[in-house]
């Protein structure tokens, strides 16, 4: 049981400063910004609630909205599940986990636009190994600067191979953690794969594949720089999702208030979507 | 040989592409990447990594992101520890309200803080040095390790401190003596994952420096796009990438499994 102590706030008092410095003047900087116009010179004029009204009836923002929920579902329903796959599919123990590890856990430390720039050169007709392989030997054509289909698969498997690693290893951990006994159990009770799996690995799996899936969710909601670097949004405004068409409208058009205003509404979205993914997943816990 | 081993070998082996691709580009000529598709370098050069390791401006770059890499993990690892201490022993005023709040920092988009960190960071005058990027980075990064070391201390029994200042230990004395050697691991963790995040992360790293402290993934990106037919030099400076990463997975190989569950296994 925890002891009531109210010094305790001068050990959080360093991280609450770091971290306010950091996240409240931004975001108070923004939504200065969302009920502001400007034209230049630091002369700001009250706007309201209207650059709110704008981006939430813009058919703009719901097509890049309705792209980022297509791209983050398809992630969580391909990367969860082959995940779970592999990590029931790896060895228990001995000389090859580390480095099955080391080797899944590769991809993660390398900078996103590497990743990005790392694709490019591995999907490009005529030079990369993949574009060359479709396009060559298979003879599909798979061009994904001219299709979107083809661009859209390109980003979906990039994020495939940057990220189902996680999955892996957070669910690994949670194997990993099973006394044999459970196990042992099970056998002499003659429960088959499906109901050891039901029934011991996943209910110990529950905890990490909660965060697994959290973590999964606000990464591929806030992705950026990986399909910036790879397709830059095109062709055409396929693959813009809502990070990058929010760059676009803040950086490129510098239109500050309606990017403001859409900054905070991804915000909330981003927030309200992880509050329903943990209440709902770790509901059974509190009953 | 097991059937099911088939399916991590296959997971590798996808793995494992794209970064061989890059690798054995970057040991081709221009010429050679240009003329036409060969799986493996025919005339292998290292022209590409002399390019780099000559010109400042290119090795800078690494120099400027392990700089900032490592004051971000020893800034985030060291504030981290107090207050998962308080989290994972004491109940006090707003503890649980403080804890979702520093979590949804995690949830921010970069691409929302881009502009106006540029402005406060100008504005405070540190606009391209190390320390900007390395604080700017303890937005996401602080939770993280708040989160990891809590999980990791929760582990501890109570007891273990209690006994210590029986035995009269000050509380000083006892974190760094006792208590700290105990969650070993979840420092290295926490430190781990705080280098990762630092080292990938590239949109706030770029919108705060010019020059002196550039990273070198945005040296990168200039030249990818000022001379776009340079594949070989941007696929040596990728290669060059994944090297530190690399090394500091290593270190940690025994602790990877556990750690990623952040703890909470």
């Amino acid at each position: 049981m925890k002891t009531e102590n109210q010094k305790a706030w001068f050990f959080v008092l360093p991280v609450l400063l770091l971290v306010a410095f950091n996240a409240l003047v931004p975001i108070m900087t923004v939504v200065n910004y969302s009920v502001q116009e400007t034209f230049g010179n630091n002369v700001f004029f009250w706007q309201g609630l209207d650059w709110f009204e704008q981006i939430l009836r813009s058919d703009r923002f719901h097509a890049a909205l309705g792209r980022q929920f297509l791209f983050t579902f398809l992630i969580l329903i391909i990367e969860v599940p082959l995940g779970i796959i592999i990590a029931l599919s790896m060895p228990k123990k001995g000389f090859w986990v580390p480095v099955c590890l080391v080797l899944m856990a590769l991809p993660m430390l390398i900078p996103w636009n590497v990743v990005g720039a790392m694709w490019n050169i591995f999907t490009l007709p005529k030079i990369g190994l993949l574009g060359y392989f479709m396009n060559d030997v298979l003879g599909v054509n798979y061009d994904m600067t001219q299709d979107p289909l083809a661009a859209w698969i390109t980003i979906i498997v990039m994020d495939v191979w940057h990220w189902t690693s996680l999955v892996v290893l957070l669910a690994y951990a949670g194997l990993v953690s099973i006394p044999d006994a459970y196990y042992q159990a099970a056998k002499i009770d003659g429960a088959s794969p499906w109901k050891v799996f039901r029934y011991i690995q996943l209910p110990k799996m529950k905890t990490v594949l909660t965060i697994a899936i959290l973590l999964r969710f606000m990464d591929s909601f806030n992705i950026y720089t990986e399909p910036f670097v790879l397709t830059g949004g095109g062709p055409g405004n396929s693959t813009t999702l809502l990070s990058i068409d929010l760059v676009k409208i803040a950086l490129g058009q510098f239109d500050l208030g309606p990017a403001a205003a859409m900054s905070l509404i991804y915000f909330a979205i981003t927030l309200l979507v992880s509050w329903l993914f943990y209440t709902l997943m770790t509901k059974d816990d509190a009953q | 040989m097991r059937k099911r081993s088939l399916i991590p070998i296959l997971y590798i082996a996808f793995l494992m592409l794209p970064i061989y691709w890059l690798v054995s580009m970057s040991f081709k000529t221009t010429n050679e990447i240009l003329s036409g598709f060969s799986l493996f370098p025919q005339t292998f050069t290292l022209e590409n990594y002399a390019v780099i390791f000559t010109d400042p401006s290119w090795y800078w770059g690494y120099i400027n992101s392990i700089i900032y890499v490592s004051l971000n993990t020893v800034i985030s690892v060291c504030v981290a520890l107090p207050a998962a201490y308080a989290f994972s022993r004491y109940r006090f005023l707003g503890d649980k309200q403080l804890f979702f709040w520093l979590l949804t920092n995690r949830m921010a988009p970069a691409a929302v803080f881009a502009l106006p960190f540029f402005q406060l960071y100008s504005s405070v005058g540190l606009f391209d040095t190390h320390l900007a990027v390395a604080l700017a980075h303890c937005l996401f990064n602080i939770p993280l390790a708040v989160w990891i070391l809590e999980g990791f201390m929760g582990g501890v029994p109570k007891e273990l401190d209690e006994t210590a200042y029986v035995d009269g230990y000050s509380f000083p004395r006892f974190f760094v003596t006792i208590f700290l050697p105990t969650i070993k691991a979840g420092v290295g963790v926490a430190a781990f994952f705080c280098f990762m995040f630092s080292w990938v992360e590239l949109l706030l790293a770029k919108t705060l420096t010019a020059v002196e402290a550039k990273p070198i993934a945005a040296e990168m990106t200039k030249t990818a796009s000022s001379a776009g037919y340079e594949l070989g030099l941007l696929a040596a400076a990728g290669t060059l990438t994944i090297i530190p990463g690399a090394i500091v997975i290593y270190f940690v190989r025994n602790y990877i499994a556990k750690g990623f569950a952040l703890g909470r296994v």
